[in-house]
């Protein structure tokens, strides 16, 4: 036995422990001194550009704290297992519909001290956006970008098919009268232009029960998607596939291309009339400068016009993950954003509004969206509708997603398919509640 | 000092393999065993689990979507298995002919098992797009002879399982050459044995090639049967959420989406090891039926 047998083997393993060891050797110490602040959040391109603009600030504006950001995709799912790795961000650029089920899986910290603290208080924000942060009597979150959706309609197909191009639909009845009135099909059946796809975007397929007056869940422990709301939207859905052609409306869905394109149905002036957000503007003068475009709040069905002037309300959202080497530091930026210089500073970087109360003149004179007041405003409204704080939210919207395919695509009836969601989901919800309830956390 | 040399040897021979050890029980065998215990505990991976019996298990004989899942996988492996097995040996066989510029034939239809998974389903989204895509932009004439719209693969029920079969199809090239290799291994002394015996092309190809690469088939078919029971990249980019209806919603995506998006960790684990036994039974099948048909050399 030589003693290259051992010698080798040992060169290998002194190799490997230097090579592990190297990066925490040759890592250099901040040298500034300051407190270093991990931040993640799902944002890239000129969203993040904004959000970068405010860190900058941020970290000129004093000399302990220093914000690091970082550009992070799907930063639900690696946020959790970052915290599961116990090697969480300082502050994570989350989801409000992610809320409730990270707060319920003890995934970030509630904000409340930190916040009576720092002389945060609800009345400094819209409401809608405030209740967004809120998850079983705690605050789990503060805005950052907030979102309202109305619909957008292209005048000059308006006017080529004869309607007033300056009066949006007002119900969701008028809705489908016009999209007959514009829809144009060819020789084979298959349509050219439309006037309104109930599938598109397809982001938000869990509005259409709330904005018939249908509730998702009782607030308590009732599951209740096939109420009478929820029934006569997905009629009012299904009255599309039975005019249209359900796998017509499929097949023209996807001849649009990705939202974030040319192609896409409204950009290209393929479809006359859709639910957007805010941001669509972004989209419309970078693909489209030269469409001619309107937004008004989203129609009130027939024989409600007490649910008119409706909005979906959405948000992202700054965390503080459990486990997080730097809370009090991570919060100093979330208070920084949460100020009004910040919060403008950011939204009018990326072209929303502002969830705080107080807004500058000067924010809606610079804003290049012409409807941003009205986005503003829609927020404000008594029947803004917003994603419901379960923890199973994520499995309920992907069950609510694939019972409106059954809908459109007319496999079942509309009382088919809500019934037979609810015989789904409320067992889920049930056992969810139970063992929450046994981990004395209900 | 033979024993000690023995003992040498024995620790010098530990310690060269111990990377691969340490590295198989931190990252291979500990998971492993953990998932069987979490399999019977509600775990979310961000609270410490809690044991609750068999409870995720009969909640998975319960749950409707856990059988569409396991239905759509099933369905799909039984047409693309057959399907890619017979273009693999069948494109094997023609790339084993002596024929001129074979490399570069050769070269060609294996480039497509290259492409990533993610590039792959991005391509095939655009080439199944109902509207612009370009094969309904070839089929499409043969069905508006009939005054039909062509299949809308991407947004109907109906189509879009076969859709994915398409997609899988065209990417065969590792398995081509698993059967090139083995087609090249048949010996030709066989081959013109069977020759001067009279045998054609067809009865060459079914009595002397075929039992001859026997056990690769054997083998594509157990690699084909866990590839497609694991299908997982292609259907969850091209099909967000099993679109349109659930019906390309396979398995392994409704066990990603328990373990990943609804926390629910101990659920994902109790389907893990439902897949495990369902590919081990498949499995062990496969090779019993095959028994009588594959021919090992030199048995």
């Amino acid at each position: 036995m030589d003693r290259g047998a051992f010698f080798i083997p040992a060169l290998v393993a002194v190799s490997l422990a230097a090579v592990g060891a190297s990066e925490y050797l040759t890592k250099p110490a901040p040298p500034d001194g300051k407190v270093h602040v991990v931040y993640w959040e799902k944002w890239t391109d000129f969203e993040f550009t904004a959000m970068k603009d405010v860190v900058d600030s941020f970290n000129k504006s004093q000399d302990k704290i220093q914000v690091d950001i970082l550009s992070i995709s799907g930063i639900d799912d690696k946020t959790l297992m970052a915290v599961s790795g116990k090697m969480p961000p300082d502050v994570a650029g989350l989801y409000g519909a992610n809320v409730t089920q990270y707060a319920d899986d003890k995934a970030v910290i509630p904000l409340d001290d930190l916040c009576k603290e720092a002389g945060i208080k609800e009345d400094q924000y819209v409401p809608a956006f405030w209740d967004i942060c809120n998850t079983r009597g705690h605050l789990y979150a503060l805005p950052s970008c907030p979102a309202s959706v109305a619909i957008h309609w292209n005048t000059e197909m308006f006017k080529q098919a004869g309607l007033d191009p300056k009066k949006p639909p007002k119900t969701w009845g008028e809705v489908f009268e016009m999209a007959k009135k514009i829809t144009k099909k060819d020789a084979n059946g298959h349509m050219t232009v439309s006037g309104f796809l109930p599938a598109e975007p397809g982001w938000w397929s869990w509005m259409w029960g709330p904005l018939f007056g249908g509730k998702l869940w009782d607030g308590k422990d009732k599951i209740t998607c096939n109420d009478e709301g929820h029934l006569h939207a997905y009629d009012w859905i299904q009255s599309f596939s039975k005019e249209f052609g359900g796998a017509n409306l499929a097949s023209t869905k996807s001849g649009f291309g990705t939202f974030s394109s040319p192609q896409n149905g409204f950009l290209a002036g393929k479809l006359a009339m859709e639910p957007q957000g805010v941001w669509m503007y972004n989209f419309i003068s970078k693909f489209a400068p030269d469409l001619k475009w309107a937004a008004a709040p989203l129609p009130a069905p027939d024989d409600r016009p007490d649910l008119g002037d409706a909005t979906i309300v959405d948000l992202d959202v700054l965390c503080i993950p459990t486990g997080a080497k730097h809370p009090k530091e991570g919060f100093e930026f979330i208070k920084y954003v949460e100020s009004q210089k910040g919060m403008e500073m950011l939204c009018l970087g990326q072209r929303k509004a502002s969830p705080l109360r107080a807004v500058s003149d000067d924010f809606y004179k610079k804003h290049p969206n012409p409807f941003i007041k009205l986005f503003a405003d829609m927020a404000y409204s008594k029947n803004a509708v917003a994603v419901p704080k379960l923890g199973i939210w994520p499995e309920y919207q992907a069950e609510i997603n694939s019972m409106y395919d059954e809908v459109a695509l007319m496999q079942k009836t509309p009382k088919e398919a809500l019934d037979d969601l609810q015989k789904r989901m409320q067992p889920k919800l049930d056992q969810y509640l139970r063992r929450l309830k046994e981990r004395g956390e209900n | 000092m033979t024993g000690t040399l023995a003992k040498k040897q024995a620790w010098a021979g530990l310690i060269f393999a111990s990377p691969w050890f340490i590295g198989f029980s931190a990252f291979i065998a500990y998971p492993v065993l953990a998932s069987v215990y979490f399999s019977f505990c509600d775990y979310s991976v961000l609270k410490p689990p809690v044991y609750v019996g068999a409870e995720n298990y009969t909640d998975l004989i319960h749950d409707e979507l856990f059988w569409t899942t396991v239905r759509n996988t099933l369905v799909y492996a039984s047409m693309t298995l057959p399907a890619s097995m017979l273009t693999a040996l069948i494109l094997a066989m023609l790339l084993n002919a002596k024929v001129k510029g074979m490399a570069v034939y050769r070269t060609m239809f294996f480039i497509p098992a290259l492409v990533p998974q993610v590039s792959l389903a991005i391509l095939w989204s655009w080439i199944l797009n109902g509207d612009h895509g370009v094969l309904n932009a070839f089929i499409g004439p043969i069905y508006h002879l009939f005054h039909k719209s062509p299949p809308n693969w991407m947004g109907t029920p109906e189509w879009s399982k076969p859709a994915m079969v398409l997609m899988s199809v065209w990417s065969v090239g590792n398995a081509v050459l698993i059967y090139l290799a083995s087609l090249q291994d048949v010996p030709t002394s066989l081959i013109e044995a069977a020759e001067l015996d009279g045998a054609n092309g067809w009865k060459k190809t079914l009595n002397v090639t075929l039992p001859m690469i026997s056990p690769v088939i054997l083998f594509n078919g157990i690699m084909g049967i866990i590839g497609t029971l694991q299908v997982f990249t292609g259907p969850y980019i091209m099909f967000p959420n099993g679109q349109p209806a659930h019906s390309t919603y396979f398995y392994t995506e409704y066990l990603y989406d328990n373990a990943f998006k609804y926390h629910k960790m101990g659920y994902a684990s109790a389907m893990g090891w439902i897949l495990f036994v369902m590919i081990l039974i498949l499995t062990f099948v496969s090779i019993r039926l095959s028994e009588k048909h594959v021919h090992y050399q030199g048995s």
